[in-house]
């Protein structure tokens, strides 16, 4: 039997290995992701004041630090039975867009497009950012760095820093918008929305044009049939911030609606003994191992998933984009793991929109920034969806608000079964008797798992340069047989 | 032009770490297309498909700079910074993790079984009854599968390898990082190895502009949110733990700026290596009470001091770690 090692695989947030093994006839027959590391924030915390936990655990991702932040202080304001007032929640909201509009625009423009814009059988020197730029022009690409900049400074000046959030704190948040700073965003939301129209008018020039894409997009080894998670609001429309988790199955029916503080009904994590990631799945039905299907308790929580599990977009522009890309594709829901670019272009439209409508909220400068605090109640539980999946902090502390116990479901963790199951279908599609494993097909079994986005291949972080990769097939006893470079 | 023929050759590499640092980098906005014009990026996970065996293959002192951020947390942390020292001129301990542990460092408070139990046992969603623990060898059907050693402690980079200099934050401010590269490519003159760089020699409230009054008038220490900050004043002299006293300048103040006390990221000033003896006589020295007991009362008071002081610090501090 040979195996085949991606040690580590790159571009992606944190640190991963794939491990391929073929059968004697050469064709794939297992798949193992693996994630090599641990932290232990669910231990560490214990002993902190509650207080601090929401600036402890950005460093959970220092790419998606404001999703941890958000799900924390409303985890915190719950365990001192507070709400924030309208001003500091529509702050937090108003943070929160612009945090997904530097993700979505990182990851879609240096990780996604190069497959799609350049191509994926591109000759692998072009295959990125540069290549981007290239097809599309210098200007975009200035353009591209620009906008992302300005949702980094809008985050900047709510929480201090863009990555080092200190904004929340229990009951509100520690700082105002002043009215000549709210012009300002005006402006630069506007521009989000315009940028947002603009990607997705590139999306549809470049993809959606092109048969050839389409066709790898509906007909590729990419597709797994999933259940579909995602927070909704009151309308059931898609919300980032707040709302219910809801759960739609493999044809698209509603399993599961329920409030955040519910999670463990519905939610459970399995254990392997070859990765320190553990398995969500959905508890109700249990876990049945890495099978796709109506009857697997394997889901998604990711821009599809959530598109999947909503009845809608809760702005205009998105909606009708929502409408249209259902529409291309077959209705819901979708399975085929590349339209998660797709999604995540919807969802970058939707932020923006939202964004300034925050802005434009006559409460966003007002004064009342935090709720007085006159008990611990000593429990708390909150979800926000972070950019990569559905984001739950759970904490518990003692009467004087020091914390007792922390559980955590990061938002790539509800996907790390659905992504090794697809890179293994990819894998097994791409990879057949007889094959040659060619740079192409080794850049097409990872479009399988970039698909899903940051936490495993993290958007703002591919560069112009060379992107070297080297993959080694060996035999059952070590010997190396084949060894692919790309340089 | 002359200069772009010596183009410098640079890795970034991360150990245990959050991926802060590496957004940092990025955080360069406008300006990567001059980072890319004066520097070659020749092994970078986040953003390249440079493979281990590939740097493997480099030659002793290929690298010129080498950013490594994150702690050493397993045996892959430790296994990558002792080959990335072999193949760097510079290695720079970039950020809080690599410099003194950083926040994954808290870990030293508990015992590696303590984690294990937690994360995979006891967790309130966890299943997992047959008590499975990630293995470092595993036999799976088609073949063995290999996870790197989780260690009891974390530790530093200088832990482990010689490390050239040391750049604060959690993560470096990026002005920081603009001015070090700078520095580098120009061929500018450079501190004695083993210096702090990118960093001030001040504390924090030598150039904070909250207001301070002078007024020793702290009876008690609060928590955040028992207290409404009056914006202006200095967080001490409001009751509020602040870690400016025993900090580092260079992050432009940036929590400051979002009306939060400091958190100590950029680490001990330098007439002071351990962080916790100096905070205790600076909390010491706003206390409005004159007799010793009185004193102890008030610190006696704090919540979570060791947690406080050593947030970003503890694998470098003199505690370490929490005996087992």
């Amino acid at each position: 039997m040979k195996k085949i090692t991606i040690d580590p695989i790159t571009r992606l947030e944190g640190h991963g290995k794939i491990e391929i093994f073929l059968n004697d006839e050469g064709d794939v027959k297992n798949v193992y992701f693996q994630v090599p590391e641990l932290r232990g924030f669910e231990k560490f915390c214990e002993g902190r004041p509650v207080e601090e936990v929401p600036y402890i655990v950005t460093k959970i991702c220092g790419v998606c630090p404001g999703c941890h932040h958000m799900a924390s202080g409303k985890a915190v304001d719950a365990v001192f039975g507070v709400k924030p007032p309208p001003t500091a929640r529509k702050l937090r909201e108003l943070f929160y867009m612009a945090h997904f509009v530097h993700s979505h625009i990182a990851h879609f423009y240096a990780l996604g497009a190069p497959d799609f814009v350049v191509g994926p059988d591109a000759p692998k020197a072009e295959r990125n950012i540069l290549g981007v730029i290239g097809k599309v022009g210098v200007d975009i690409g200035k353009e591209v760095i620009k906008q992302r900049r300005i949702a980094q400074e809008i985050q900047a000046l709510l929480a201090g820093h863009q990555t080092q959030c200190m904004m929340n704190i229990p009951g509100g948040v520690r700082k105002g918008l002043k009215e000549e700073e709210r012009d300002d965003i005006v402006k630069k939301a506007e521009g989000f929305i315009e940028f947002s129209k603009f990607s997705l008018k590139i999306f549809e020039d470049v993809v959606l044009s092109n048969e050839a894409y389409v066709d790898i997009i509906l007909n590729g080894p990419y597709s797994l049939k999933l259940h579909s998670m995602g927070l909704v609001d009151e309308n059931n429309k898609v919300n980032f911030y707040d709302g219910k988790i809801r759960v739609v199955d493999t044809k698209g029916d509603e399993m599961h609606k329920y409030a955040p503080a519910d999670y463990r009904d519905y939610v459970a994590e399995h254990v392997e003994p070859w990765s320190y990631l553990k398995f969500p799945y959905l508890k109700q039905i249990g876990w049945k191992g890495f099978i796709d299907g109506q009857d697997s308790s394997v889901y998604h929580a990711t821009p599809l998933s959530r598109l999947n599990a909503a009845d809608g977009m809760a702005t205009p522009l998105a909606q009708k984009e929502y409408d249209r890309m259902y529409g291309v594709l077959g209705g819901k829901p979708v399975h085929n793991t590349l339209a998660m670019h797709w999604a995540r272009l919807v969802e970058l439209l939707y932020s923006a929109e939202h964004c300034l409508e925050l802005v434009q909220d006559a409460e966003i400068t007002g004064n009342e920034l935090r709720t007085p605090i006159d008990k611990v109640v000593g429990e708390g539980v909150d979800t926000v969806e972070a950019q990569r999946g559905t984001l739950t902090h759970h904490y518990w502390t003692d009467d004087k608000g020091v914390v007792t116990k922390v559980n955590i479901i990061v938002g790539t963790t509800n996907n790390n079964a659905a992504i090794n199951m697809s890179i293994k279908k990819a894998a097994q599609g791409l990879i057949k008797k007889g094959t040659e494993v060619s740079d192409g097909i080794l850049n097409m079994i990872e479009m399988a798992f970039r698909a899903y986005d940051p936490c495993f291949s993290c958007a703002t972080h591919s560069l112009p340069g060379d992107m070297p990769m080297i993959v080694e097939i060996k035999d059952a006893d070590g010997k190396l047989l084949q060894r692919i470079q790309r340089d | 032009m002359a200069e772009e023929k010596q183009k410098i050759k640079m890795a970034v590499y991360w150990g245990a770490a959050c991926g802060g640092c590496c957004v940092s980098v990025l955080d360069v906005h406008e300006a990567l297309f001059d980072v890319i014009a004066a520097a070659d990026l020749v092994f970078w996970p986040i953003a390249l498909d440079t493979k281990y065996q590939d740097v493997e293959d480099m030659p002793d002192g290929f690298i010129d700079l080498t950013l490594y951020n994150g702690a050493v947390r397993n045996s892959e942390n430790e296994h990558i910074a002792k080959l990335l020292r072999q193949k760097s001129k510079i290695l720079v301990a970039y950020g809080s993790c690599s410099h003194m542990g950083g926040i994954p460092g808290l870990a030293n408070f508990s015992t590696k079984e303590e984690i294990f139990d937690r994360v995979y046992h006891d967790t309130e969603s966890t299943v997992n009854t047959d008590r499975i623990l990630p293995q470092t060898e595993f036999e799976v059907e088609e073949g063995i599968l290999s996870l790197p050693e989780f260690y009891n402690d974390v530790r530093t980079l200088a832990d482990v390898v010689d490390v050239d200099y040391f750049m604060p934050g959690c993560p470096p401010q990026t002005a920081r990082l603009v001015e070090v590269f700078t520095a580098i490519v120009t061929g500018a003159e450079l501190p004695p190895p083993g210096s702090v760089i990118g960093a001030g020699n001040k504390a924090q409230c030598d150039e904070c502009s909250r207001k301070k009054t002078e007024n020793k008038g702290v009876k008690k220490f609060n928590r955040p949110w028992e207290v409404v900050d009056d914006g202006e004043t200095c967080f001490l002299e409001q009751g509020i733990l602040c870690m400016g006293p025993a900090t580092r300048t260079g992050c432009d103040f940036r929590c400051i700026q979002g009306n939060a006390p400091c958190k100590g990221c950029y680490g001990p000033t330098p007439d002071s290596t351990d962080p916790g003896a100096k905070m205790m006589s600076a909390i010491a020295s706003v206390i409005d009470e004159k007799e010793p007991e009185a004193i102890d009362k008030v610190l006696d008071d704090l919540v979570d001091p060791a947690g406080y002081f050593y947030r970003y610090s503890l694998p470098s501090s003199y505690i370490r770690r929490k005996m087992s």
